[in-house]
Protein backbone atom coordinates (compact mmCIF):
# COMPACT_ATOMS: atom_id res chain seq x y z
CA UNK A 1 0.00 0.00 0.00
CA UNK A 2 1.14 3.46 -1.56
CA UNK A 3 1.05 6.88 0.89
CA UNK A 4 1.55 8.97 -1.91
CA UNK A 5 1.14 8.59 -5.67
CA UNK A 6 2.77 10.83 -8.38
CA UNK A 7 1.16 11.54 -11.50
CA UNK A 8 3.83 11.33 -14.66
CA UNK A 9 2.75 12.18 -17.90
CA UNK A 10 4.57 11.69 -21.17
CA UNK A 11 7.98 12.67 -19.81
CA UNK A 12 9.83 10.96 -22.63
CA UNK A 13 13.60 10.23 -22.35
CA UNK A 14 13.97 12.25 -18.98
CA UNK A 15 11.67 12.91 -15.99
CA UNK A 16 11.71 17.07 -15.57
CA UNK A 17 12.74 18.88 -12.46
CA UNK A 18 9.29 19.05 -11.24
CA UNK A 19 8.60 15.71 -11.80
CA UNK A 20 11.62 14.95 -9.36
CA UNK A 21 10.36 17.54 -6.70
CA UNK A 22 6.98 15.66 -6.86
CA UNK A 23 8.55 12.82 -5.86
CA UNK A 24 10.71 14.39 -3.36
CA UNK A 25 7.83 16.20 -1.65
CA UNK A 26 5.75 12.41 -2.45
CA UNK A 27 8.74 10.24 -0.39
CA UNK A 28 7.96 12.84 2.79
CA UNK A 29 4.57 11.61 2.93
CA UNK A 30 5.31 7.71 2.73
CA UNK A 31 5.52 5.13 0.20
CA UNK A 32 5.65 6.15 -3.13
CA UNK A 33 4.07 4.94 -6.20
CA UNK A 34 4.07 6.56 -9.86
CA UNK A 35 1.13 6.59 -12.38
CA UNK A 36 2.62 6.85 -15.26
CA UNK A 37 2.03 7.37 -19.16
CA UNK A 38 3.80 7.07 -22.16
CA UNK A 39 6.77 5.19 -23.04
CA UNK A 40 8.96 4.20 -19.87
CA UNK A 41 12.57 4.88 -20.35
CA UNK A 42 14.78 2.54 -18.66
CA UNK A 43 16.89 5.51 -17.31
CA UNK A 44 13.57 7.15 -16.42
CA UNK A 45 12.53 3.75 -14.59
CA UNK A 46 16.14 3.74 -12.53
CA UNK A 47 15.60 7.50 -12.05
CA UNK A 48 12.03 7.00 -10.57
CA UNK A 49 13.55 4.24 -8.21
CA UNK A 50 15.98 6.49 -7.46
CA UNK A 51 13.82 8.74 -5.65
CA UNK A 52 12.09 6.25 -3.80
CA UNK A 53 9.40 4.81 -6.22
CA UNK A 54 8.40 1.71 -5.59
CA UNK A 55 5.61 0.83 -8.06
CA UNK A 56 5.50 2.46 -11.31
CA UNK A 57 1.64 2.29 -12.81
CA UNK A 58 0.94 1.93 -16.62
CA UNK A 59 -2.29 2.12 -18.38
CA UNK A 60 -4.11 -0.39 -20.37
CA UNK A 61 -4.56 1.48 -23.31
CA UNK A 62 -1.97 3.73 -24.75
CA UNK A 63 -4.03 6.38 -26.60
CA UNK A 64 -4.74 8.88 -23.83
CA UNK A 65 -2.98 11.27 -25.69
CA UNK A 66 -5.75 11.37 -27.93
CA UNK A 67 -8.12 13.08 -25.77
CA UNK A 68 -8.60 16.42 -23.15
CA UNK A 69 -7.84 14.96 -19.75
CA UNK A 70 -11.04 12.49 -19.61
CA UNK A 71 -9.49 9.26 -19.69
CA UNK A 72 -5.89 10.68 -18.01
CA UNK A 73 -8.44 11.59 -14.90
CA UNK A 74 -9.76 8.05 -15.29
CA UNK A 75 -6.81 6.13 -15.18
CA UNK A 76 -5.30 8.15 -11.94
CA UNK A 77 -8.27 7.15 -10.38
CA UNK A 78 -8.15 3.54 -11.20
CA UNK A 79 -4.23 3.89 -10.22
CA UNK A 80 -5.20 5.28 -7.11
CA UNK A 81 -7.30 2.69 -6.25
CA UNK A 82 -4.60 0.01 -7.39
CA UNK A 83 -2.04 1.61 -5.15
CA UNK A 84 -4.60 2.94 -2.05
CA UNK A 85 -2.92 5.70 -1.64
CA UNK A 86 -4.08 8.45 0.79
CA UNK A 87 -2.40 11.19 -1.41
CA UNK A 88 -2.06 12.04 -5.23
CA UNK A 89 0.31 14.79 -6.11
CA UNK A 90 0.14 16.20 -9.98
CA UNK A 91 2.29 19.20 -11.55
CA UNK A 92 0.00 22.80 -11.46
CA UNK A 93 0.00 22.72 -15.22
CA UNK A 94 -3.30 23.75 -16.54
CA UNK A 95 -3.75 20.44 -17.45
CA UNK A 96 -2.33 19.27 -14.31
CA UNK A 97 -5.19 20.96 -12.66
CA UNK A 98 -7.90 19.84 -14.71
CA UNK A 99 -7.02 16.36 -14.00
CA UNK A 100 -7.07 17.32 -10.34
CA UNK A 101 -10.19 18.58 -10.65
CA UNK A 102 -12.36 15.77 -12.05
CA UNK A 103 -9.95 13.09 -9.72
CA UNK A 104 -11.45 14.71 -6.78
CA UNK A 105 -15.12 14.50 -7.94
CA UNK A 106 -14.24 10.79 -8.90
CA UNK A 107 -12.96 9.81 -5.55
CA UNK A 108 -15.02 12.04 -3.50
CA UNK A 109 -11.52 13.73 -2.71
CA UNK A 110 -10.68 17.43 -1.65
CA UNK A 111 -8.53 19.42 -4.13
CA UNK A 112 -5.80 21.80 -3.32
CA UNK A 113 -4.33 23.83 -6.27
CA UNK A 114 -1.10 26.20 -6.48
CA UNK A 115 0.69 24.10 -3.51
CA UNK A 116 3.72 25.48 -2.36
CA UNK A 117 4.48 23.31 0.51
CA UNK A 118 3.05 20.25 1.76
CA UNK A 119 2.88 18.94 5.68
CA UNK A 120 3.85 15.39 6.83
CA UNK A 121 0.01 15.14 7.02
CA UNK A 122 -1.03 16.65 4.24
CA UNK A 123 -1.62 19.49 5.12
CA UNK A 124 -0.99 22.55 2.15
CA UNK A 125 0.36 25.96 1.66
CA UNK A 126 -0.41 28.02 -0.89
CA UNK A 127 -0.32 31.68 -1.61
CA UNK A 128 -3.44 33.44 -2.78
CA UNK A 129 -5.50 36.60 -4.19
CA UNK A 130 -2.55 37.45 -6.37
CA UNK A 131 0.32 36.37 -3.20
CA UNK A 132 -1.14 38.56 -0.92
CA UNK A 133 -2.26 36.01 1.45
CA UNK A 134 -0.27 32.93 2.51
CA UNK A 135 -3.21 30.13 3.24
CA UNK A 136 -2.73 26.78 4.43
CA UNK A 137 -5.48 24.20 3.55
CA UNK A 138 -6.57 20.65 4.31
CA UNK A 139 -8.34 18.03 3.14
CA UNK A 140 -11.41 16.68 5.24
CA UNK A 141 -11.20 13.30 2.76
CA UNK A 142 -9.75 9.95 2.85
CA UNK A 143 -8.14 10.82 -0.35
CA UNK A 144 -6.16 14.00 -0.63
CA UNK A 145 -5.28 15.76 -4.37
CA UNK A 146 -2.76 18.21 -4.69
CA UNK A 147 -1.64 20.10 -7.82
CA UNK A 148 2.10 21.54 -6.98
CA UNK A 149 4.12 24.57 -8.25
CA UNK A 150 7.03 24.14 -9.64
CA UNK A 151 10.59 25.27 -7.74
CA UNK A 152 9.33 25.27 -4.18
CA UNK A 153 11.57 22.08 -2.95
CA UNK A 154 14.87 20.96 -3.88
CA UNK A 155 14.54 17.55 -5.49
CA UNK A 156 16.61 14.89 -3.88
CA UNK A 157 17.09 10.99 -4.88
CA UNK A 158 16.67 8.60 -1.40
CA UNK A 159 19.84 7.10 -0.77
CA UNK A 160 18.51 3.57 -1.46
CA UNK A 161 17.71 3.32 -4.59
CA UNK A 162 15.72 -0.22 -5.80
CA UNK A 163 14.13 -0.71 -9.07
CA UNK A 164 10.80 -0.36 -8.66
CA UNK A 165 7.70 -2.53 -9.66
CA UNK A 166 5.71 -2.20 -13.08
CA UNK A 167 1.81 -2.87 -12.89
CA UNK A 168 -0.53 -2.17 -15.12
CA UNK A 169 -3.83 -0.52 -14.71
CA UNK A 170 -7.11 -1.04 -16.42
CA UNK A 171 -8.56 2.27 -17.31
CA UNK A 172 -12.41 2.51 -17.68
CA UNK A 173 -14.25 2.36 -21.00
CA UNK A 174 -16.16 5.23 -19.85
CA UNK A 175 -13.25 7.18 -19.47
CA UNK A 176 -13.18 7.92 -23.19
CA UNK A 177 -16.49 8.52 -23.42
CA UNK A 178 -18.33 12.46 -22.90
CA UNK A 179 -14.24 13.42 -23.39
CA UNK A 180 -12.85 15.73 -26.52
CA UNK A 181 -11.10 14.53 -29.18
CA UNK A 182 -7.87 16.19 -30.34
CA UNK A 183 -8.63 16.69 -33.98
CA UNK A 184 -4.89 17.70 -34.72
CA UNK A 185 -1.80 18.93 -32.93
CA UNK A 186 1.19 20.53 -34.14
CA UNK A 187 4.20 20.90 -31.67
CA UNK A 188 5.55 24.95 -31.52
CA UNK A 189 8.51 25.76 -32.31
CA UNK A 190 10.95 25.20 -29.36
CA UNK A 191 13.04 28.02 -27.96
CA UNK A 192 15.48 26.42 -26.42
CA UNK A 193 14.98 28.46 -23.07
CA UNK A 194 13.35 27.43 -19.94
CA UNK A 195 9.66 26.73 -19.57
CA UNK A 196 8.32 29.67 -18.15
CA UNK A 197 6.24 28.50 -15.37
CA UNK A 198 9.06 26.29 -14.28
CA UNK A 199 11.90 28.74 -15.02
CA UNK A 200 14.32 30.12 -11.89
CA UNK A 201 14.70 32.90 -13.51
CA UNK A 202 12.22 35.07 -16.01
CA UNK A 203 13.42 38.13 -17.66
CA UNK A 204 9.67 40.10 -18.53
CA UNK A 205 9.23 42.90 -20.77
CA UNK A 206 6.69 45.44 -21.10
CA UNK A 207 5.88 48.67 -22.95
CA UNK A 208 9.16 50.37 -22.85
CA UNK A 209 10.47 47.06 -24.87
CA UNK A 210 8.86 48.92 -27.95
CA UNK A 211 8.74 45.88 -29.90
CA UNK A 212 12.24 44.77 -29.43
CA UNK A 213 13.08 41.94 -27.53
CA UNK A 214 16.19 41.12 -28.71
CA UNK A 215 18.43 42.55 -25.35
CA UNK A 216 16.17 40.70 -23.02
CA UNK A 217 16.85 37.60 -25.20
CA UNK A 218 20.14 37.86 -25.02
CA UNK A 219 20.00 38.43 -21.28
CA UNK A 220 17.81 35.49 -20.92
CA UNK A 221 20.22 33.34 -23.04
CA UNK A 222 23.43 34.69 -20.64
CA UNK A 223 21.19 33.47 -17.77
CA UNK A 224 19.99 30.38 -18.71
CA UNK A 225 16.06 32.03 -18.31
CA UNK A 226 13.11 32.05 -19.75
CA UNK A 227 11.43 35.19 -21.54
CA UNK A 228 8.04 36.77 -19.96
CA UNK A 229 6.17 39.36 -21.05
CA UNK A 230 3.34 41.96 -19.93
CA UNK A 231 -0.03 42.02 -21.82
CA UNK A 232 0.95 45.35 -22.89
CA UNK A 233 3.73 43.37 -25.08
CA UNK A 234 1.55 40.52 -25.95
CA UNK A 235 -1.56 42.63 -26.93
CA UNK A 236 0.82 44.67 -29.36
CA UNK A 237 2.27 41.48 -31.15
CA UNK A 238 5.32 42.08 -29.90
CA UNK A 239 6.08 39.08 -28.37
CA UNK A 240 3.97 35.48 -28.62
CA UNK A 241 0.87 35.36 -25.90
CA UNK A 242 2.60 32.29 -24.43
CA UNK A 243 4.86 34.91 -22.73
CA UNK A 244 2.04 36.60 -21.09
CA UNK A 245 2.93 36.30 -17.19
CA UNK A 246 0.48 37.19 -14.91
CA UNK A 247 -3.45 36.67 -13.86
CA UNK A 248 -4.37 35.39 -17.44
CA UNK A 249 -1.02 34.24 -18.29
CA UNK A 250 1.72 31.68 -17.09
CA UNK A 251 1.89 32.14 -12.93
CA UNK A 252 5.38 32.35 -12.04
CA UNK A 253 7.42 32.45 -9.14
CA UNK A 254 11.15 32.13 -9.69
CA UNK A 255 14.12 32.42 -7.93
CA UNK A 256 14.63 35.96 -9.84
CA UNK A 257 12.37 38.01 -11.73
CA UNK A 258 13.99 40.72 -13.95
CA UNK A 259 11.17 43.18 -14.83
CA UNK A 260 12.12 45.72 -18.03
CA UNK A 261 10.52 48.70 -18.94
CA UNK A 262 6.97 47.11 -17.13
CA UNK A 263 5.99 50.27 -15.39
CA UNK A 264 4.21 47.41 -12.48
CA UNK A 265 0.71 48.70 -12.85
CA UNK A 266 -1.41 46.53 -9.92
CA UNK A 267 -2.46 44.01 -12.25
CA UNK A 268 1.08 43.25 -13.54
CA UNK A 269 3.19 43.73 -9.91
CA UNK A 270 0.40 41.05 -8.89
CA UNK A 271 2.13 38.91 -11.23
CA UNK A 272 5.31 39.25 -9.99
CA UNK A 273 4.97 39.13 -6.27
CA UNK A 274 5.36 35.98 -5.27
CA UNK A 275 9.10 35.88 -6.55
CA UNK A 276 12.06 35.59 -4.39
CA UNK A 277 14.15 38.50 -5.85
CA UNK A 278 12.40 41.47 -8.14
CA UNK A 279 14.61 43.08 -10.13
CA UNK A 280 13.14 46.23 -12.00
CA UNK A 281 14.45 48.87 -14.59
CA UNK A 282 12.59 51.51 -15.77
CA UNK A 283 13.08 55.16 -17.25
CA UNK A 284 10.38 56.31 -15.40
CA UNK A 285 11.37 56.81 -11.58
CA UNK A 286 7.57 57.22 -10.67
CA UNK A 287 6.67 53.54 -11.83
CA UNK A 288 5.65 51.81 -9.07
CA UNK A 289 7.19 48.56 -10.05
CA UNK A 290 10.42 49.90 -8.01
CA UNK A 291 7.60 49.73 -4.73
CA UNK A 292 8.28 46.14 -4.89
CA UNK A 293 11.42 45.70 -6.51
CA UNK A 294 14.95 44.24 -4.49
CA UNK A 295 16.82 46.38 -6.82
CA UNK A 296 15.39 49.26 -9.22
CA UNK A 297 17.60 50.60 -11.57
CA UNK A 298 15.80 53.99 -13.02
CA UNK A 299 17.57 53.94 -16.82
CA UNK A 300 17.61 52.78 -20.41
CA UNK A 301 16.64 48.65 -20.58
CA UNK A 302 18.73 49.20 -24.10
CA UNK A 303 21.78 50.46 -22.27
CA UNK A 304 21.26 48.34 -18.87
CA UNK A 305 20.28 44.62 -20.19
CA UNK A 306 22.94 44.80 -23.21
CA UNK A 307 25.94 46.11 -20.43
CA UNK A 308 24.57 43.08 -17.98
CA UNK A 309 24.34 40.34 -20.88
CA UNK A 310 28.11 41.64 -21.27
CA UNK A 311 29.42 41.99 -17.79
CA UNK A 312 28.22 37.84 -17.23
CA UNK A 313 29.39 36.58 -20.26
CA UNK A 314 32.89 37.98 -19.27
CA UNK A 315 32.57 36.66 -15.82
CA UNK A 316 31.25 33.51 -16.58
CA UNK A 317 34.59 33.26 -18.74
CA UNK B 1 -29.66 27.85 -40.82
CA UNK B 2 -27.88 26.33 -38.04
CA UNK B 3 -29.66 24.47 -35.05
CA UNK B 4 -30.20 27.59 -32.28
CA UNK B 5 -28.35 27.63 -29.25
CA UNK B 6 -29.41 26.74 -25.32
CA UNK B 7 -26.31 28.33 -24.16
CA UNK B 8 -25.38 29.03 -19.88
CA UNK B 9 -22.62 31.32 -19.12
CA UNK B 10 -21.16 31.30 -15.76
CA UNK B 11 -20.53 34.55 -14.33
CA UNK B 12 -19.51 35.33 -11.52
CA UNK B 13 -18.69 38.25 -8.97
CA UNK B 14 -15.29 39.23 -7.55
CA UNK B 15 -13.60 41.39 -5.74
CA UNK B 16 -11.92 44.29 -7.79
CA UNK B 17 -8.29 43.56 -7.88
CA UNK B 18 -7.89 47.45 -8.16
CA UNK B 19 -8.06 47.09 -4.40
CA UNK B 20 -6.84 45.36 -1.83
CA UNK B 21 -8.39 42.02 -1.21
CA UNK B 22 -9.20 40.58 2.44
CA UNK B 23 -9.71 37.26 3.58
CA UNK B 24 -12.25 37.44 6.35
CA UNK B 25 -14.33 35.11 8.52
CA UNK B 26 -14.48 31.81 10.29
CA UNK B 27 -14.15 30.36 6.75
CA UNK B 28 -11.42 32.19 5.73
CA UNK B 29 -12.89 33.32 2.74
CA UNK B 30 -12.82 36.39 0.19
CA UNK B 31 -14.51 39.53 1.38
CA UNK B 32 -16.95 40.23 -1.33
CA UNK B 33 -16.98 44.18 -0.87
CA UNK B 34 -15.97 46.24 -4.00
CA UNK B 35 -16.94 43.30 -6.39
CA UNK B 36 -17.40 43.59 -9.89
CA UNK B 37 -18.25 40.82 -13.08
CA UNK B 38 -14.83 38.74 -13.38
CA UNK B 39 -13.19 40.17 -16.36
CA UNK B 40 -12.68 36.97 -17.83
CA UNK B 41 -16.04 35.97 -17.67
CA UNK B 42 -16.77 38.84 -20.35
CA UNK B 43 -15.08 36.82 -23.38
CA UNK B 44 -17.14 33.78 -22.39
CA UNK B 45 -20.19 36.18 -22.59
CA UNK B 46 -18.96 37.39 -25.88
CA UNK B 47 -18.53 34.20 -27.10
CA UNK B 48 -21.91 32.91 -26.02
CA UNK B 49 -23.57 35.93 -27.60
CA UNK B 50 -21.60 35.83 -31.32
CA UNK B 51 -22.74 32.26 -31.56
CA UNK B 52 -26.19 32.73 -30.57
CA UNK B 53 -26.14 36.16 -33.03
CA UNK B 54 -24.38 33.58 -35.85
CA UNK B 55 -28.16 31.68 -35.48
CA UNK B 56 -30.60 34.51 -35.13
CA UNK B 57 -30.39 36.03 -31.72
CA UNK B 58 -33.15 35.70 -29.52
CA UNK B 59 -35.84 35.94 -32.65
CA UNK B 60 -34.73 32.63 -33.79
CA UNK B 61 -34.99 30.89 -30.31
CA UNK B 62 -31.75 30.83 -28.99
CA UNK B 63 -31.11 31.48 -25.48
CA UNK B 64 -28.04 33.02 -23.38
CA UNK B 65 -28.13 33.10 -19.88
CA UNK B 66 -25.83 34.37 -17.45
CA UNK B 67 -25.70 32.04 -14.24
CA UNK B 68 -24.17 33.15 -10.70
CA UNK B 69 -23.87 31.74 -7.98
CA UNK B 70 -23.46 33.55 -4.83
CA UNK B 71 -25.04 35.88 -1.99
CA UNK B 72 -27.05 39.28 -2.84
CA UNK B 73 -24.33 40.88 -4.51
CA UNK B 74 -23.78 38.65 -6.82
CA UNK B 75 -26.37 39.11 -8.59
CA UNK B 76 -25.00 42.30 -9.84
CA UNK B 77 -23.14 39.89 -11.80
CA UNK B 78 -25.77 38.86 -13.64
CA UNK B 79 -27.61 42.05 -14.23
CA UNK B 80 -24.24 43.40 -15.91
CA UNK B 81 -24.79 40.51 -17.90
CA UNK B 82 -27.70 41.41 -19.60
CA UNK B 83 -26.65 44.99 -19.72
CA UNK B 84 -23.90 43.70 -21.91
CA UNK B 85 -26.51 41.20 -23.83
CA UNK B 86 -26.87 38.33 -21.99
CA UNK B 87 -31.04 37.30 -23.18
CA UNK B 88 -32.34 36.30 -19.09
CA UNK B 89 -30.48 35.40 -15.75
CA UNK B 90 -30.27 33.05 -13.40
CA UNK B 91 -28.99 33.38 -9.72
CA UNK B 92 -28.54 31.10 -7.46
CA UNK B 93 -28.58 32.29 -3.48
CA UNK B 94 -28.99 30.55 -0.72
CA UNK B 95 -27.22 31.26 2.57
CA UNK B 96 -25.97 27.58 2.92
CA UNK B 97 -23.79 28.02 0.01
CA UNK B 98 -21.44 30.40 1.77
CA UNK B 99 -17.70 28.91 2.29
CA UNK B 100 -18.23 26.62 -1.32
CA UNK B 101 -14.87 25.03 -2.51
CA UNK B 102 -14.54 24.33 -6.44
CA UNK B 103 -16.12 20.40 -5.29
CA UNK B 104 -18.92 21.75 -3.61
CA UNK B 105 -19.63 24.58 -5.75
CA UNK B 106 -19.75 22.58 -8.51
CA UNK B 107 -22.08 20.15 -6.59
CA UNK B 108 -24.63 23.03 -6.85
CA UNK B 109 -23.81 24.61 -9.99
CA UNK B 110 -24.45 21.20 -12.04
CA UNK B 111 -27.47 20.92 -10.18
CA UNK B 112 -28.42 24.72 -11.41
CA UNK B 113 -27.97 23.86 -14.83
CA UNK B 114 -30.26 20.33 -14.74
CA UNK B 115 -32.72 22.93 -13.64
CA UNK B 116 -32.30 25.13 -16.35
CA UNK B 117 -32.02 22.09 -18.63
CA UNK B 118 -35.89 20.90 -17.21
CA UNK B 119 -38.12 23.11 -19.01
CA UNK B 120 -37.91 20.83 -21.85
CA UNK B 121 -35.43 21.95 -23.67
CA UNK B 122 -32.04 20.99 -22.29
CA UNK B 123 -28.88 23.07 -22.22
CA UNK B 124 -26.39 22.64 -24.84
CA UNK B 125 -23.13 24.54 -23.98
CA UNK B 126 -22.02 25.61 -20.47
CA UNK B 127 -19.32 28.53 -21.31
CA UNK B 128 -17.13 29.90 -18.61
CA UNK B 129 -14.35 32.03 -18.18
CA UNK B 130 -10.52 30.56 -18.22
CA UNK B 131 -10.54 30.86 -14.65
CA UNK B 132 -12.56 33.23 -11.80
CA UNK B 133 -9.66 37.02 -11.26
CA UNK B 134 -10.12 35.70 -7.29
CA UNK B 135 -9.88 31.80 -6.27
CA UNK B 136 -8.03 31.08 -9.92
CA UNK B 137 -8.28 27.83 -9.47
CA UNK B 138 -9.48 26.85 -12.62
CA UNK B 139 -11.22 23.56 -11.34
CA UNK B 140 -14.68 24.75 -11.58
CA UNK B 141 -14.97 23.82 -15.39
CA UNK B 142 -13.42 20.16 -15.46
CA UNK B 143 -15.24 19.64 -12.08
CA UNK B 144 -18.55 20.67 -13.71
CA UNK B 145 -17.96 18.81 -16.71
CA UNK B 146 -17.33 15.73 -14.57
CA UNK B 147 -20.49 16.13 -12.17
CA UNK B 148 -22.78 16.48 -15.24
CA UNK B 149 -20.75 13.63 -17.78
CA UNK B 150 -20.13 16.65 -20.02
CA UNK B 151 -16.82 16.68 -22.26
CA UNK B 152 -14.44 19.21 -21.58
CA UNK B 153 -12.84 21.82 -23.84
CA UNK B 154 -11.03 24.13 -22.32
CA UNK B 155 -8.90 27.73 -23.07
CA UNK B 156 -10.42 27.51 -26.21
CA UNK B 157 -9.08 30.82 -28.08
CA UNK B 158 -11.25 30.42 -31.11
CA UNK B 159 -14.75 28.09 -30.74
CA UNK B 160 -17.29 26.74 -33.64
CA UNK B 161 -20.20 24.96 -33.41
CA UNK B 162 -21.67 22.74 -36.36
CA UNK B 163 -23.66 20.08 -36.60
CA UNK B 164 -23.89 18.92 -32.89
CA UNK B 165 -20.34 19.32 -32.25
CA UNK B 166 -18.02 21.99 -30.77
CA UNK B 167 -14.58 22.35 -32.47
CA UNK B 168 -11.98 24.60 -30.59
CA UNK B 169 -8.66 25.60 -31.26
CA UNK B 170 -6.33 25.63 -27.75
CA UNK B 171 -2.74 27.16 -27.59
CA UNK B 172 -1.51 26.37 -24.34
CA UNK B 173 1.48 24.78 -23.68
CA UNK B 174 3.85 23.30 -26.14
CA UNK B 175 1.58 22.01 -28.04
CA UNK B 176 -1.44 24.09 -30.73
CA UNK B 177 -4.48 21.74 -30.62
CA UNK B 178 -7.83 21.54 -32.48
CA UNK B 179 -10.10 19.47 -30.52
CA UNK B 180 -13.84 18.68 -30.72
CA UNK B 181 -16.54 17.43 -28.44
CA UNK B 182 -20.29 16.50 -28.98
CA UNK B 183 -22.76 18.64 -27.34
CA UNK B 184 -23.83 19.19 -24.52
CA UNK B 185 -20.21 20.24 -23.38
CA UNK B 186 -18.52 22.47 -21.11
CA UNK B 187 -16.03 25.29 -22.69
CA UNK B 188 -13.42 27.55 -20.89
CA UNK B 189 -12.00 30.27 -23.44
CA UNK B 190 -9.29 32.24 -23.22
CA UNK B 191 -8.96 36.05 -23.08
CA UNK B 192 -7.57 35.66 -27.07
CA UNK B 193 -10.86 34.77 -28.28
CA UNK B 194 -12.79 37.70 -28.81
CA UNK B 195 -13.10 41.32 -27.82
CA UNK B 196 -16.08 41.66 -25.18
CA UNK B 197 -18.12 44.36 -25.71
CA UNK B 198 -19.60 47.35 -23.41
CA UNK B 199 -22.65 47.84 -22.21
CA UNK B 200 -24.00 50.59 -23.95
CA UNK B 201 -27.33 53.04 -23.28
CA UNK B 202 -29.34 50.70 -25.08
CA UNK B 203 -28.89 47.60 -23.50
CA UNK B 204 -28.29 49.19 -19.74
CA UNK B 205 -32.47 50.04 -20.84
CA UNK B 206 -33.13 47.09 -22.12
CA UNK B 207 -31.74 44.83 -19.36
CA UNK B 208 -34.18 46.42 -17.12
CA UNK B 209 -36.99 44.57 -19.04
CA UNK B 210 -34.95 40.95 -19.25
CA UNK B 211 -35.95 38.26 -16.26
CA UNK B 212 -33.73 37.69 -13.84
CA UNK B 213 -34.69 33.76 -12.44
CA UNK B 214 -34.13 33.40 -8.23
CA UNK B 215 -33.18 29.90 -7.10
CA UNK B 216 -32.79 28.54 -3.89
CA UNK B 217 -31.17 25.34 -2.73
CA UNK B 218 -34.49 23.72 -2.51
CA UNK B 219 -35.50 25.08 -5.76
CA UNK B 220 -32.65 22.65 -7.58
CA UNK B 221 -32.90 19.67 -5.08
CA UNK B 222 -29.39 20.32 -3.17
CA UNK B 223 -29.41 19.39 0.61
CA UNK B 224 -27.90 22.55 2.61
CA UNK B 225 -25.25 19.17 3.93
CA UNK B 226 -24.07 19.11 0.50
CA UNK B 227 -22.60 22.72 0.03
CA UNK B 228 -20.91 25.61 1.42
CA UNK B 229 -18.26 24.69 4.56
CA UNK B 230 -20.28 21.92 5.36
CA UNK B 231 -19.97 19.81 1.96
CA UNK B 232 -16.79 21.49 1.47
CA UNK B 233 -14.24 18.50 0.70
CA UNK B 234 -11.18 21.01 1.86
CA UNK B 235 -11.06 23.28 4.71
CA UNK B 236 -8.71 26.85 4.20
CA UNK B 237 -7.13 26.50 8.19
CA UNK B 238 -5.35 29.79 8.31
CA UNK B 239 -4.88 32.59 6.37
CA UNK B 240 -2.33 35.02 6.52
CA UNK B 241 -1.52 38.44 4.63
CA UNK B 242 2.02 38.60 3.24
CA UNK B 243 3.48 41.22 4.44
CA UNK B 244 3.33 43.81 1.72
CA UNK B 245 6.77 44.29 -0.32
CA UNK B 246 9.44 47.06 0.54
CA UNK B 247 11.44 48.53 -2.38
CA UNK B 248 14.60 47.61 -1.87
CA UNK B 249 18.36 49.56 -3.22
CA UNK B 250 17.11 52.10 -5.92
CA UNK B 251 19.78 53.30 -8.59
CA UNK B 252 20.06 55.71 -11.39
CA UNK B 253 22.31 54.73 -13.72
CA UNK B 254 25.45 56.52 -14.72
CA UNK B 255 26.53 54.38 -17.22
CA UNK B 256 27.81 51.86 -15.08
CA UNK B 257 23.92 50.24 -13.98
CA UNK B 258 24.86 46.82 -15.83
CA UNK B 259 27.47 46.12 -14.17
CA UNK B 260 25.98 46.84 -10.93
CA UNK B 261 23.36 44.61 -11.62
CA UNK B 262 25.62 41.60 -11.80
CA UNK B 263 27.26 42.61 -8.81
CA UNK B 264 24.07 42.22 -6.89
CA UNK B 265 23.02 39.07 -8.81
CA UNK B 266 26.54 37.77 -8.37
CA UNK B 267 25.76 38.63 -4.12
CA UNK B 268 22.60 37.33 -3.99
CA UNK B 269 23.94 34.33 -5.57
CA UNK B 270 21.62 34.05 -8.38
CA UNK B 271 24.10 33.82 -11.13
Amino acid sequence: MANALVFIDNPGAALKKSSLELLTIARSLGETAVAFTGELNDDVAATLGAYGATTVYQPSVDDLDNYLVGPKAAYLAAAVAASGATAVLVDNSPEGKEIAGRLGIKLNAGVITDVVGVEADGTAHKSVLAGSYNTTAKATTPVTVLSVKANNVEPAPSGDATAPATAKVEVPADGLANSARIASRTEKPASGRPDLSEARIVVAGGRGVDGDFGPLEELADALGAAVGASRAATDAGWIGHDAQVGQTGVTVSPQLYISAGISGAIQQKAGMQTSKVIVAINKDAESPVFEIADYGIIGDLFKVLPQATAEIKKRKG
Amino acid sequence: MEETLKIVVLVKHVPDAQFDRHITGPGNTTDRDESILSELDEYALEAALQLAEERGGPKAGNEVIALSMGPSGAVNAVKKSLQIGAYSGVHLSDDALAGSDAAATSLALAAAIRHISADGRPVDLVLTGMASTDGETSLIPAQLAERLSFPQVTFASSLEVTGGQVSARRDAGAFSETVEAQLPAVVSVTDQINEPRYPNFKGILAAKKKKIASLSLADIGVDASQVGLAGSWTVVESAEARPPRTAGTIITDDGDAGIKLVDFLAAQKLL
